[in-house]
């Protein structure tokens, strides 16, 4: 299969295929996207998060079908945690947005966050570009907003939601550090349950905490399963997107984005350049023993790490 | 690296009863897979769109209503339609065996009724698989 030429020409097998390449960290993945880079930025980004069954799946699902009803194209990648014990996932996002893989305008990937190598963000991202490659107006990035490698995924969204429901109570307390900072727009699902004003207002007097005076992320009442209150996201999406690009912060963000993109990218790099050596040589395991016999502390062993990374650097 | 074998685990046809897909869902997830879970009653359409867009390796299907003669060969031409028919194809389920000798004609590489230790799918996808 000729996955350029069928990414190309709209072959969804083609795109599926290159998705996996990028996650299995193939070369040649990167090569084909190195070379149709200059296609990708049509698309708009959104991220999607929140604690886990606030119902991210199904916000997804609602509005990528109104998004359809306005004739866009869509694409999905739903990100589920992959066992650390197993290595294996059940991921289950699908089963949400059923109907949705009836829809030849669709195009939905699931993803396991994978091994402890990290290359998470580079698997998303680059997913995200065969789909903006492919030819998608809209690009969901659906991910549980907790742990820091989900965040950061997140943030390289254009507009990121933040959906919650009724009843976290102090959980939103907890959880505000790091996960407040990044909403763009708040959802609060599952609004026919009680206490979702109080939810609503808890968010807001968080909020009023909030630096930006120039934009304040906007509080929603939502029912998903309803369709209730999807039009008006969808509105609220758009209006990010107008101030983002009026005030010029856009180019910004956009730089700062870039920034944290190239380093994920470099740091998988040298994270699997480390790894490649440790692996090799058993470096690791004799660093490991000279400091169990307490012949070496641990910051000289990682340093000698660092001289051996130097040295494969330079022959290379 | 050793990258996951991926396996669309899928409930095709009417009846609503998925305690089996579930089971073997885990046990492939604890084998290491990569399990889509697409859900309840879904065509061999939408089944084989997924199967695609995932990228899957094995499409393994659970049917107790007594459909699967016409159900589980229309996954395997559909698949074929679309030029996908290096996907490996298994079902389970309520299937007699006088069905089966049928349904392994007509391209389902296996098929594994109540009672398999859900060791035997797993050893069948690993070894059955056509991508490395």
């Amino acid at each position: 299969m000729d996955i350029k030429a069928g990414l190309l020409n709209s072959d969804k097998r083609a795109a599926a295929r290159l998705i996996s390449m990028i996650e299995n960290g193939e070369p040649e993945a990167v090569q084909i996207i190195k070379e149709c880079y200059n296609m990708t930025g049509h698309a708009r980004i959104i991220g999607i998060t929140g604690p886990p069954g606030v119902g991210k799946s199904t916000v997804t699902d609602k509005l990528a079908k109104q998004l359809r009803k306005e004739g866009k194209q869509v694409g999905i990648v739903a990100v589920d945690p992959t066992s650390p014990f197993t290595g294996g996932a059940i991921l289950g996002d699908r089963v949400r947005m059923a109907d949705l893989n009836a829809d030849p305008g669709v195009f939905i990937r699931s993803m396991g966050t994978r091994g402890a190598l990290g290359g998470l963000s580079k698997a998303v991202h680059g997913a995200v570009k065969v789909l903006d490659i492919f030819g998608m107006d809209y690009i969901f990035i659906e991910t549980v907003g907790v742990g820091q490698s989900e965040i950061d995924i997140v943030k390289l969204a254009d507009t990121v939601i933040m959906v919650m429901v009724p009843g976290l109570g102090d959980d939103i307390q907890a959880i505000k550090a790091g996960i407040m900072e990044i909403g763009d727009i708040f959802a609060v699902n599952k609004s026919d349950r009680d206490d979702a004003e109080r939810t609503a207002a808890e968010i807001e007097a968080m909020l009023d905490f909030n630096r930006n005076e120039e934009y304040r992320p906007p509080v929603l009442n939502i029912i998903a399963r309803d369709n209730k209150g999807i039009e008006k996201l969808l509105e609220l999406i758009e209006k990010h997107w107008e101030y983002e690009n009026k005030s010029g912060s856009y180019r910004h963000k956009k730089l700062n984005r870039l920034r944290t993109e190239i380093m994920d990218i470099f740091r998988d790099e040298v994270m699997r350049t480390l790894y490649g050596i440790s692996e090799n040589t058993n470096i690791i395991n004799e660093l490991a023993q000279k400091v169990m016999d307490k012949q070496m502390d641990p910051y000289s062993a990682a340093d000698r790490l660092m001289d051996e990374f130097t040295n494969n650097q330079r022959q290379n | 690296m050793d990258r996951p074998i991926r396996v669309v685990v899928a409930k095709p046809g009417l009846d609503g009863h998925d305690r089996g897909a579930k089971v073997v869902a885990r046990a492939l997830r604890d084998a290491g897979m990569e399990v889509i879970y697409t859900g309840l009653r879904q065509t061999p359409e939408q089944i084989v769109e997924t199967a695609i867009q995932e990228d899957a390796d094995c499409v393994a299907m659970s049917i107790l209503s007594g459909a699967h003669n016409h159900l589980f060969p229309k996954v395997v031409n559909l698949l074929k339609e679309r030029g996908a028919d290096d996907i490996l194809v298994v079902g389970g389920g309520v299937i007699p065996e006088d069905d089966i000798p049928r349904l392994i004609e007509a391209g389902i590489a296996g098929i594994f009724t109540p009672g398999t230790p859900t060791s035997v799918t797993i050893d069948f996808i690993k070894n059955n698989i056509k991508r490395k």
